[in-house]
């Protein structure tokens, strides 16, 4: 690496609930010892892997939509600034107000004085990863506002005082029957006859919730894209709770990350053909908004847009990172991810779990508030090959693993012992000296393909987790130099 | 310095110390189906997707409109049917008989009405998707939210193969909805049912060409 990069001076890192307290490699081990929790997560994550890969096969043409995907989000980044000067300019030509928060507090700050203005003492609300990055609804509560959620696996979320656990289908982590015992236990005037069939959960939701909808007078949603050149914003969902909040209240607050804006119209052609097939294996989802500004005689009299930083910008200064900004949110990453299948999204203590959330996570904090997020993945390439515009999330986790390592400067035995291999492996004459006693190890592997695995302490916290493979008889550089002269 | 002048100053203190060049935008997918709208194969497909995502779908003839409208009603609502409610500028041909017009009524009394009718305006052959633009034939965004029918009359001649042909017919500035199907959710096991927040039943009329 040629140099290091440890954020931009005068450029802050973002807040809010991006990290855990503890540890991946700590939490993953708690988490993998939920059963259920894998059980349900394998058959969800299976299931759904397999409606994508059927519905992107119908497109000829997916390689060429993921390749212009990635460089309009490229050059959208190249000139964001002027971008949102445009889309600011034509929310307000429209009768919007647009608002800006360089953190998470300010954001809250923004919208809690915004629904205090109304009067307003509840909020519905449409599920918005930046909302939850903020930790608004806790805002909100503060402030003596109370936020339904509205989303039906938010509303599980929320009703079972849990945390969401994948980007798009946050309760992912719950099975049928312990959403009907989570229904049957909070929901006021539920029907207690009520089973665990997924129709009638979401009945139970629909009744629930149509009463909230109809009365609500301020809604809070997030936006899928901002189109700078019509200042035109787009919310992509299935439910139709989307829809009641975008419609039904007085006020319309939308939360939105700077990152999220698009330059052209045209440019939503590509995603929202790219977005649904990635994400819940549609051709389409059920429900697609798009709004700008304010109607007369259609939808609310009011709309504020809060634009907001949180550590975007300094992702934005890192030349590997910054492509992580690119992210959809479609979480077909998260889906095909051996590592999250198996320990699910709370072990990320990030909003964002995942591989996506394993690089944006540590890029909104500092990768040295989120130091071991950087390593929660094999680097298999599976969430680089499904990103429908094509974040080489592998490049970027190990660029940040070298940022981390860079970052702290603390003596440990891998550092040691590295930097052993390295004075051995510099010197032709040491290297091939060491290479002949790795013939010592054949004798050990005793003609197995792999030596006996542990090493003794403290070397055993290297071999537990690692396959040591037995030595060649022969080793490379020999054979080069037996078949073509010793040229080394 | 004001918020709005911060983020301004570090998205290009950020992009100058990334070195961040714009680069030109290959299009190279499909931006045209190659199949004219209406184009019978198109419409055949429009089809196929709807009634994959468990919309009913209705073909009639340009004069069979009202009749046909008519017939799904009474099927979906029975013969004491709720109160039906039209887009205030569906063509008085595909209006049938009863039906009110849309008159900006609150959304409590919306929610009470059995069926809403609404014209389109862009159809999406290969994602089985129906665009509504909140004008006069539409009708505002509530009208097709609240009431648990909806049936949406398309004329052949907007159908189009992808996405971006609708696009480009598409106003922008007007409020869009983009309709695939009924509500539907999949946030149980990722398994799909129809029905949430929206009309649960979604009929969907295709008039042929005159």
């Amino acid at each position: 690496m040629s140099r290091t990069f440890l954020g931009m001076p005068g450029i802050p890192h973002g807040t809010g609930n991006l990290g855990g307290e503890e540890p991946f490699p700590r939490s993953a081990a708690r988490h993998l010892a939920d059963h259920q929790m894998r059980a349900n997560l394998a058959n969800a994550t299976g299931t759904i892997r397999a409606k994508r890969a059927s519905v992107v096969s119908e497109l000829p043409d997916w390689e060429e939509l993921r390749e212009s995907g990635r460089a309009v989000k490229e050059a959208t980044m190249a000139r964001l600034d002027e971008h949102l000067v445009e889309l600011e300019r034509r929310v307000t030509e429209r009768g919007g107000t647009v608002h800006w928060a360089r953190d998470a507090a300010e954001a809250n700050r923004i919208v809690t004085d915004l629904v205090r203005a109304t009067g307003a003492e509840e909020v519905v609300k449409v599920k918005s990863m930046a909302t939850q990055e903020i930790g608004l609804n806790e805002a909100l509560e503060e402030a003596g506002v109370t936020a339904w959620e509205t989303d039906l696996a938010e509303l599980i979320v929320q009703l079972g005082d849990d945390r969401p656990s994948h980007i798009l289908v946050p309760a992912i982590h719950r099975n049928r029957t312990e959403i009907r015992r989570i229904f049957l236990e909070t929901m006021p005037g539920v029907d207690p006859d009520l089973t665990d069939d997924p129709r009638q959960l979401a009945m139970a939701a629909r009744a629930y919730l149509r009463e909230r909808f109809l009365r609500a007078k301020v809604a809070i949603s997030g936006a899928n894209f901002a189109v700078a050149e019509t200042g035109t914003l787009a919310v992509v969902e299935s439910e139709g709770n989307g829809r009641m909040c975008l419609t039904l209240p007085d006020t319309l607050i939308t939360v939105m990350g700077i990152e999220k804006t698009v330059p052209t119209w045209r440019d939503l052609e590509v995603f929202l053909q790219t977005l649904p097939r990635s994400s819940t294996g549609e051709r389409m989802n059920p429900y697609t908004s798009t709004w700008t500004g304010v109607t007369p005689g259609d939808g609310p009299g009011e709309f504020h847009l809060v634009l907001l930083d949180n550590g975007r910008t300094a992702a934005l200064a890192d030349p590997t990172g910054r492509q992580a900004l690119h992210c959809i949110r479609c979480s077909a990453c998260l889906n095909v991810c051996p590592v999250y299948e198996r320990t699910g999204g709370h072990a990320y203590g990030s909003v964002y779990p995942g591989p996506i959330g394993a690089v944006l996570s540590p890029q909104l904090t500092g990768v040295e508030a989120n130091p071991s997020l950087p390593y929660a993945s094999t680097l298999c390439g599976a969430c680089y090959e499904v990103c429908p515009v094509a974040i080489d999330i592998p490049s970027i986790l190990v660029d940040l693993r070298g940022r981390q390592v860079e970052s702290d400067r603390r003596p440990s035995a891998e550092r040691i012992a590295f930097g052993a291999v390295a004075r051995v492996m510099s010197p032709p004459r040491l290297w091939r000296s060491a290479q002949r006693l790795t013939r010592l190890g054949r004798l050990l592997a005793r003609g197995r393909a792999t030596l006996p695995a542990a090493l003794p302490p403290p070397l055993s916290k290297w071999t537990r987790t690692r396959d040591l493979p037995t030595p060649p008889s022969e080793t490379f550089t020999r054979r080069w130099a037996r078949d073509h002269g010793d040229r080394t | 310095m004001s918020a709005r002048e911060e983020i301004l100053a570090r998205i290009r203190a950020a992009n100058g110390a990334a070195q961040a060049t714009e680069t030109e935008v290959p299009r190279a997918y499909r931006r045209s189906d190659g199949r004219p709208p209406g184009h019978p194969e198109l419409l055949d497909l429009l089809e196929d997707r709807l009634v994959d995502y468990r919309a009913a779908v209705h073909r009639c003839g340009p004069e069979e409109v009202a009749a046909t409208v008519e017939g799904v009603l009474t099927e979906a609502l029975g013969p004491d049917r709720a109160e039906v409610l039209a887009a205030p500028g569906l063509p008085g041909t595909w209006t049938p008989s009863g039906a009110g017009r849309d008159d900006g009524r609150p959304a409590v009394r919306l929610s009470e009405c059995g069926a809403a009718v609404t014209g389109t305006a862009v159809a999406i052959a290969q994602t089985g998707t129906l665009v509504l633009d909140a004008g006069a034939v539409c009708g505002r965004r509530a009208l097709s939210l609240l009431p648990d029918v909806c049936v949406c009359v398309v004329r052949a001649d907007q159908v189009v193969g992808g996405v971006p042909e609708a696009l480009e017919r598409l106003d922008p500035l007007a409020p869009l909805t983009f309709v695939s199907g009924p509500s539907a959710t999949s946030d149980i096991e990722l398994e799909r049912v129809e029905g949430v927040h929206g009309p649960r039943t979604l009929h969907v009329v295709l008039v042929a060409s005159a």
